[in-house]
């Protein structure tokens, strides 16, 4: 047992913030750390950047086209870009889609598509949930039905995040209604810009777009656009989500987040002294740094045991429980601190270089909605309930 | 970084958890309760003999392992809920003689520890100063000697101690002593507390010591600092073997339990609590690495008391909640003194209250970040 990095973990730290340092447009961390509004070439753009080093696919292999980091190296990666301002991987393509079409996917297909992921060239986004279908996703009513080479997809597809960016859809849709509800489902790659595909934005609570409706009306998708066998869609959508263990637990952006918390805190007036001389708002302030910590050294050892050869099973249910209580307490307390000043809306200072009255709001007008929008993380990619039910099912044996 | 554990260390803590396993079951465990302050002379000298209580001592003294294996082995005494003064001796008090001592105080107190003759408390704690460290109790020197005043309260094993370890102001700052409990002028109040353990409120009537019961020389602060924080590390290793062993009970009596014609585990409400349960303690064991690893490191002073107070105070929380919840899950059973839960809830809340309750580490994180800010602001 080793808690310290090793001299070639902290090089490598040292490489990559020095990339960082040279690359990263000032502009857009600027926008990432103070949660304004991001083009998609603000994310695309860096995404290119890092294809020029060869680390766009920070988890994938050698063989792919990844740099084959261990999984420390791609937990010090991440940290740096996250604590750096960097936008996010585009995760629909690079850590969701691309694991299951190099697990399960045809030569052709990883010819085809992995280089243009790592390229930036398709922006991928997922077509899992469905308006009658949420947690309970294999009652997934899309049905795709085969007419000699194609399918002929119909449905409507919810939750989309980001499919008004994206090129391509990984999309989960019934092509049997025999035997199970999760035997009967294909995952088939659909190009956006297909006749009868039409997406719709969905207003979200903080007035943002970030997710759409996606109406299949008529798609036609070659059958050699679906991955693995008919009706084994499930199999390969479960070992998606398999690839999200630690990711999922944003342990880089809590990290970052408690930074910036404790910065507003001692920015913020309270009476004529800085807020986080109160010890009543600065206690929740270390209770969340204690939390971040416990969170932190679990994925380290989850890590650890990965790289061991060990697979720590249904424990990124902890991780996710865990890491979204966390962010949803640091943007509650991101908000807290701000008092009076976290009620007026005002949208157009999400701008980047947006600056008017009232004065100040260029850096505190993102915060309030940013909590809004945060009580998303206890209910997306499998709620905390069902979360819950994992462990019980699967690690305690109930 | 690696968090793995090598062949060797797994192999110690499997051999102590199947020692306690066969020789301190629920059962005898009951019986040594009954014992004058819980303690099994008998079993003491078993964990002499299987080398449990050299664990951590210098080698040079006969020790084997480090903080790793104390952890380990402390994660099996709170599994098996073990009354022995385990925690007062091995994990807290001998590492302290080893830090201060003279080559020839560790070489006639150390493998007297390992050999299971001699069993330490360390007296530290006073009433007045609560969870904080100061120290009243004052040591004057008279010529040679010393003279001891003061008072020490709720020392933890005190009551079976062959000797114990004082500490005390002096002229040449902070000094800990090697004080005989039937010492002229010494006077203990023993008495069992809440979990069946024992401890001592401990008076020092003008005792005269010889220069050779001050433990080295020089100033102490530190050295019995760092030895607060291993024991704050090895009672967070307790406290995670007591919750593993907690929640795989309430599991266990979940699905044996009916009601409404079926096990009360298949219910949902009680499947997401102990689901709960399961995450805390999993964190809680990460945290309880992390304050091992830190104590066992030369590193930064700041960040290792700031990560032994993370560890302690969500330690400390999370033993509250899993106590109390076991207890709940168990129903009218979880308050019957029959079943193991109630003991191992005793026993997590105890921890919680020693050395520091979540409360008391939690401020102490809340005042390094303040500090930090401050010098942040400075800069």
């Amino acid at each position: 047992m080793d808690l310290e990095y090793t001299a070639a973990e902290k090089s490598f730290r040292d490489d990559v913030r020095q990339f960082i340092t040279r690359n990263l447009p000032r502009d857009v961390s600027a926008k990432v750390l103070g949660h304004k509004r991001l083009t998609r070439e603000d994310i695309i753009g860096w995404h290119r950047i890092l294809h020029t080093r060869g680390w766009s696919g920070p988890t994938w292999p050698k063989e792919f086209g990844g740099p084959g980091w261990t999984a420390v190296e791609q937990h010090i990666f991440d940290e740096e870009c996250t604590a750096a301002g960097a936008p996010p991987v585009i995760a629909f393509g690079v850590r969701m889609v691309a694991p299951v079409i190099m697990k399960y996917g045809s030569a052709a297909q990883q010819q085809y598509y992995l280089p243009r992921i790592l390229s930036g060239e398709h922006w991928w986004c997922q077509g899992y949930s469905e308006p009658g279908s949420g947690s309970d996703l294999a009652s997934l009513k899309t049905t795709a039905v085969r007419r000699g080479d194609t399918y002929v997809v119909n449905g409507q597809k919810t939750w989309n995040t980001l499919g008004h960016f994206a090129d391509w859809m990984f999309c989960l849709a019934r092509t049997s209604t025999e035997g199970r509800s999760q035997e009967g489902i294909s995952f088939l790659l659909m190009n956006m810009k297909s006749k009868g595909i039409s997406v719709r934005p969905i207003a979200l609570i903080d007035g943002e777009h970030e997710v759409n409706e996606v109406w299949l009306d008529d798609v036609e998708v070659p059958v050699a656009q679906r991955v693995g066998d008919e009706n084994k869609g499930w199999t390969y959508a479960k070992y998606l989500l398999t690839h999200e263990r630690v990711n999922i637990a944003r342990l880089g952006e809590s990290k970052r987040e408690l930074k910036s918390l404790k910065s507003i805190a001692a920015r913020v007036p309270n009476n004529g002294r800085p807020l986080i001389e109160d010890s009543r708002f600065r206690d929740a302030i270390a209770a969340v740094e204690i939390e971040i910590r416990a969170l932190e050294y679990t994925v380290l050892g989850v890590l650890s045991a990965e790289a061991a050869g060990r697979d720590p099973g249904a424990i990124s249910s902890a991780l996710k429980i865990s890491g979204s209580e966390i962010q949803q307490t640091l943007s509650e307390l991101k908000m807290r601190a701000l008092g009076p000043r976290a009620l007026p809306h005002v949208p157009e200072a999400l701008d980047f270089g947006w600056q008017g009255e009232p004065s100040g709001a260029e850096w505190w007008a993102a915060l309030c909605g940013r909590y809004f929008n945060m009580r998303k993380t206890s209910i997306y990619s499998g709620s905390n309930e069902i979360q819950r039910n994992i462990i019980s099912h699967r690690l305690l044996g109930l | 970084m690696q968090f793995e554990f090598d062949e060797e260390q797994l192999a110690l803590q499997d051999s102590v958890r199947r020692f306690l396993t066969e020789r301190y079951d629920f059962e005898t465990r009951r019986e040594c309760l009954a014992k004058p302050f819980g303690s099994n002379d008998e079993i003491w000298q078993a964990f002499a003999e299987q080398g449990f209580l050299s664990i951590g001592l210098p080698e040079a003294h006969g020790g084997i392992g480090g903080a790793t294996e104390l952890m380990l082995t402390m994660e099996e005494i709170g599994r098996a809920l073990v009354l022995e003064p385990y925690f007062a001796t091995v994990a807290l008090c001998a590492p302290l003689i080893a830090a201060l001592g003279t080559d020839s105080q560790q070489a006639d107190l150390l493998p007297r520890v390992a050999a299971g003759s001699l069993k330490l408390a360390l007296a530290h704690g006073e009433a007045e100063a609560r969870y904080a460290s100061t120290v009243h109790t004052e040591a004057r020197r008279v010529g040679d000697c010393w003279v001891l005043r003061g008072a020490k309260a709720t020392v933890l094993d005190g009551a079976v101690a062959d000797l114990l370890l004082v500490s005390a102001k002096s002229d040449k700052g902070l000094a800990v002593f090697v004080v005989e409990p039937n010492a002229p002028g010494v006077r203990l109040a023993r008495y069992r507390t809440q979990d069946g353990r024992s401890a001592a409120d401990v008076f020092f009537d003008d005792v005269k010591l010889s220069a050779n019961q001050l433990l080295g020389a020089g100033d102490a602060t530190s050295a019995v600092e760092r030895a607060v924080e291993r024991g704050v590390a090895a009672l967070c290793a307790e406290a995670v073997g007591a919750m593993e062993a907690t929640n795989a009970t309430t599991i266990e009596y979940t699905k044996s339990r009916k009601q409404f014609g079926q096990p009360i585990g298949r219910f949902q409400a009680l499947q997401h609590r102990m689901a709960d349960m399961f995450v805390q303690a999993t964190q809680a064991r990460s945290m309880s690495i992390l304050a091992a690893g830190r104590c066992a490191a030369q590193g930064d002073a700041d960040l290792r008391r700031r990560d032994v107070s993370a560890a302690k105070c969500y330690v400390g929380k999370a033993a509250r909640f899993i106590g109390q919840q076991a207890v709940q899950l168990h129903g009218g059973m979880g308050m019957a003194d029959e079943l193991a839960v109630s003991h191992y809830f005793k026993r997590l809340t105890l921890i919680d209250m020693t050395f520091g309750d979540s409360s008391h580490h939690l401020a102490a994180v809340s005042d390094a970040i303040l500090a930090e800010s401050r010098v942040q602001g400075d800069e």
